[in-house]
């Protein structure tokens, strides 16, 4: 290994390290909290969900918009983009239901918007769930995306 | 080598979309090398996150399901012209990297 890399490996590694203890003495910044190993190895919605909020009874709502297309021929790349209109929203996390893990991203607000968008696999067709918490409530919502060519693998 | 990030402002109706691309493989770890027949190791990003004007605004945790080169939007209320937006994101091997532009 060249020296230069080695020492820009060391240095990115020590960065992070300040910045998690940093998180440590301010403890008020939750939001600084470690990646959810768990819920990201999690293999179905509900037990990512328990990992996530400890809650899996999430209630169906019409406040949250989920905008991608219905038939995506590449599964590599579908947009999707997710609003919920509801106020106090805390965090909104994206499952595609059929993949071998289910949860795309988890997004923690701290004075942005219940408004989401990115770009996600997709192995197969399937229901995509969104699932929102605000005030400490779960609401989800469900669309189906048709998908020509799979994502994953290959 | 250091990986491009980019990143983008768009504001309508009070509201201001950040929107950022990094220019990143996301391998999922699951995915075999046609060549070698050997599993590629995943490489992805795991966090990101957005500030306003210095303050953590949104946090967001990615898994391997986000595509190649990913491209993530958020939106804040109450931004205005010229509030200091910036991103930095972290990978599974320790690779850092950020971004910074002004809201227009």
């Amino acid at each position: 290994m060249h020296r230069r890399t080695f020492m820009k490996g060391t240095m990115a590694a020590a960065v992070v390290g300040v910045a998690a203890g940093a998180g440590l003495l301010k403890p008020g910044r939750v939001l600084a909290a470690e990646w959810p190993k768990d819920a990201f190895a999690a293999k179905s919605v509900d037990e990512t969900l328990k990992s996530l909020y400890g809650n899996t009874s999430a209630a169906a709502s019409n406040e949250i918009k989920i905008k991608a297309p219905i038939q995506a021929e590449n599964g590599a790349v579908v947009p999707i983009t997710v609003s919920a209109n509801m106020p106090n929203v805390q965090a909104i996390s994206l499952y595609v239901e059929k993949n071998q893990f289910p949860l795309v991203a988890n997004l923690n607000c701290n004075g942005a918007e219940g408004y989401f968008s990115a770009r996600m696999k997709m192995g197969q067709t399937s229901d995509v769930q969104c699932v929102v918490k605000a005030g400490d409530k779960l609401y989800t919502a469900k669309q189906n995306i048709k998908v020509t060519v799979g994502g994953c693998g290959g | 080598m250091a990986r491009q990030t980019r990143m983008r402002t768009k504001s309508q109706d009070g509201a201001t979309e950040i929107l950022v691309l990094v220019n990143h493989p996301m391998e999922t770890g699951q995915r075999t090398d046609p060549k070698t027949k050997e599993k590629i190791p995943a490489h992805f990003i795991q966090k990101m996150t957005f500030s306003l004007n210095g303050k953590e605004v949104a946090v967001a945790d990615l898994g391997v399901a986000v595509s190649k080169d990913p491209l993530v939007g958020v939106r804040v209320k109450n931004a205005k012209a010229g509030d200091k937006v910036k991103v930095t994101w972290s990978d599974n091997k320790g690779e850092t990297g950020e971004a910074e532009t002004t809201v227009r």
